[in-house]
């Protein structure tokens, strides 16, 4: 049973991150039809940028964990907004009448680019780093079971930043304006709605989502790499698939659905825990073959 | 200017160029030659269509196909010789002509039928993975490259279902999962070598052991020539199949799928049944293609088989312009032999890399050599 609980507090946390991606995903996908495949490495530069910020502030003498965590959350949010909302400008909007295959392989293509500019730019970046533990330490014991006081922050951090994007999406007028850009680009233009702005916008927020999956990431394993963005990509893309594109919902429940199918893998099945992620993206690939439009379905209409 | 001369002159001193500037390109060492030689083909690359190369080249194409296939044959075979005796540009050569390989089986995958595939570098893997498997237990070498094939179709087979039923982004997840579950699987797996791969024993065909230096004209070889031959005869092949698959109504029925699922539906053609061939055929042909690679190689390992090596060859598609066979083969050399002749940038060269696929997509969507519209009366002339 204590076993069986550290595994459920593991998989919400990694359910957490993983939603976060996907929603990400969701949100280009809702307003512009485009897949950003760089969003994974997006997410490292976040966490990068954090993890520099933390050593900054530390290194400037704010020795107090949370003015250090202040730092490095409002450093990465800002710095991957930026990259978020200069990736759809100069790359994204200029492709959006090209295939999507062509804008599929140009932000993959980008994601190694940023990929690569870490290893090769950031001081020793071809190394791990070791993330700062900025959060308290200490731990609540039930019997058995352990309850990282870290753990439940991160947890419950990811939902509250879940909640609000959903109460943004629904409740506010740039909300509105989200949604209407989604629903119909022209119709959108003509209620005056600056569709640029809109597009940016929702850019630099989706950026700005990954960066907390990042920074929490570093947080949760006290260790960032230059290539962690490519497999928590790749996740966050196979989450909102699932989920079906285009849906927030979608999204949250494709990134809590990956995360249990991981943690089946590692303890529920006969093979061995190395298989998690083999028997995850299997049922993956099995999910399409049964809801080829993921599990909540697009609202679409063919056209004849 | 250049209509006083017949077609395919024009076209034979195109090749011949294009034949000499690869040799002396191959032999530079040094990146200061390397830059000047790149600079000045793009020049002359320009120049030449200016002066309406391209154009006599697609005329002379036109009237007589197989003698321009014949031409570029017999060059590429000349570039092999110039180089008998070296064994690393013999392997680049090689390496080039089996990437171009797999690139025709994309092509005919995403090219013709429209399903897009992530996951190329898995089937070549499992191409790999077959002939490590059988030649190390005996089975004839001149099996193992078939069986190759056989098998990553077979592989193939299990993703059918999913790869018909979806489409747009939720058809790539799906070779993209596969992809990234594929290189898990072989670094978990002992069987298969785990993290360290598999040696593969040298190929031996009927009594011609690949190993072993052939001798030319009294001058030892290197054994490479072996897999560079082989890797020709493959690569010759697959390109006459896929054109005659493009010209045939086989392909017309893909081109037709792939243009308008709609469409070709109301026309009686099996929208299912043509993807479902192309992913197949493509896979096979990966297969083929992968099972030489790792008999060149020596050593099968998963490290050469990642989801970013897919993506390499999906940019290779991109980058010589989907569809168009003789486009493939001009990528796969400019992204195999590129990075290795530019030593100095060896470290940069993922990152230069992705910045000209970037630009290319940006500036010219349609891939260096672009397929042409079909033409379906082939004897009028313009």
């Amino acid at each position: 049973m204590d076993l069986f609980g550290q595994y459920v507090v593991n998989g919400l946390m990694l359910g957490t991150v993983y939603a976060l991606v996907a929603v990400g995903f969701t949100l280009f996908f809702g307003v512009l039809d485009v897949i950003k495949f760089s969003h994974g490495d997006v997410l490292m530069v976040g966490a990068f940028t954090g993890f520099t910020a933390a050593s900054g502030a530390a290194a400037l003498g704010f020795s107090h964990p949370l003015a250090q965590l202040a730092a490095t959350v409002v450093f990465a949010l800002a710095g991957t907004a930026a990259l978020g909302a200069a990736i759809a400008r100069w790359l994204i909007l200029p492709l959006k009448s090209a295939p999507r295959l062509n804008i599929l392989l140009a932000t993959l293509m980008l994601g190694t680019a940023l990929r690569e500019s870490v290893r090769l730019f950031y001081p020793d970046g071809s190394n791990p780093k070791a993330f700062p533990a900025l959060l308290p330490t200490s731990s609540w014991q039930w019997g058995q079971f352990t309850l990282r006081a870290d753990s439940s922050i991160l947890v419950v951090t990811g939902v509250l930043v879940i909640v609000g994007l959903h109460l943004l999406i629904n409740r506010t007028r740039l909300g509105l304006a989200i949604r209407a850009v989604a629903q119909d680009e022209e119709t959108a233009r003509t209620m005056g709605i600056n569709y640029t702005l809109i597009v940016l916008v929702t850019f630099a927020l989706g950026s700005s989502i990954a960066a907390v999956a990042g920074v929490m990431n570093g947080l949760y394993y006290n260790e960032i790499n230059f290539g962690m963005g490519l497999l928590l990509g790749l996740i966050g893309f196979s989450a909102a698939i699932i989920g079906g594109l285009g849906n927030l919902y979608g999204a949250i429940l494709g990134g809590f659905l990956f995360a249990a199918l991981q943690m089946i893998g590692a303890v529920a099945m006969p093979f061995a825990s190395a298989y998690k992620d083999v028997f995850a993206f299997a049922v993956v690939i099995a999910l399409m073959a049964w809801k080829p439009t993921g599990l909540i379905p697009e609202r679409a209409s063919d056209r004849v | 200017m250049l209509n006083r001369f017949p077609p395919l002159a024009v076209a034979a001193a195109a090749v011949l160029a294009g034949m000499v500037f690869a040799i002396v390109f191959m032999e530079q060492e040094s990146d200061v030659a390397v830059i000047s030689l790149i600079a000045a083909a793009a020049l002359a690359a320009w120049l030449a269509g200016r002066a309406g190369v391209a154009e006599a080249v697609s005329r002379a194409a036109l009237a007589s196909p197989g003698a321009l296939s014949a031409l570029v044959a017999a060059a590429g075979l000349g570039v092999v010789a110039a180089f008998a005796e070296d064994h690393f540009p013999l392997l680049m050569l090689a390496t080039v002509m089996l990437y171009a390989t797999v690139a025709l089986g994309l092509n005919v995958q995403f090219g013709y039928a429209g399903v897009v595939n992530f996951a190329g570098a898995a089937f070549f893997g499992i191409g790999a993975y077959t002939s490590a498997k059988l030649v190390g237990s005996g089975v004839p070498a001149i099996l193992s490259l078939p069986l190759g094939g056989l098998f990553a179709a077979l592989v193939g087979l299990a993703l059918v279902v999913p790869v018909v039923r979806t489409r747009g982004h939720y058809a790539a997840v799906v070779t993209i999962a596969f992809a990234v579950l594929f290189k898990t699987f072989l670094e978990v797996n002992d069987a298969f070598g785990g993290p360290q791969g598999l040696p593969v024993a040298a190929m031996n065909v009927l009594g011609w052991d690949f190993g072993d230096a052939p001798t030319l004209f009294g001058a030892d070889a290197s054994f490479y020539l072996n897999y560079a031959l082989a890797a020709f005869a493959l690569l010759a092949l697959a390109f006459t199949l896929v054109r005659r698959l493009e010209r045939s109504w086989l392909g017309l029925a893909l081109d037709a799928v792939r243009l308008d699922e709609t469409g070709a539906a109301c026309y009686g053609i099996g929208i299912r049944r043509n993807k479902i061939f192309a992913f197949v055929l493509g896979n096979a042909i990966i297969g083929v293609a992968g099972a030489l690679y790792g008999c060149m190689q020596g050593y099968v390992a998963p490290t050469s088989f990642t989801f970013s090596d897919g993506l390499i060859l999906v940019a290779i598609v991109l980058l010589g312009g989907m569809g168009s066979p003789w486009g493939m083969i001009l990528a796969a050399a400019i992204v195999v032999v590129l990075p290795e002749k530019l030593q100095a940038i060896q470290e940069y060269r993922f990152l230069l890399f992705s910045a000209v696929v970037i630009a290319i997509l940006l500036f010219r969507p349609s891939g260096l050599l672009p397929r042409r519209v079909r033409r379906y009366f082939p004897e009028g002339g313009r």
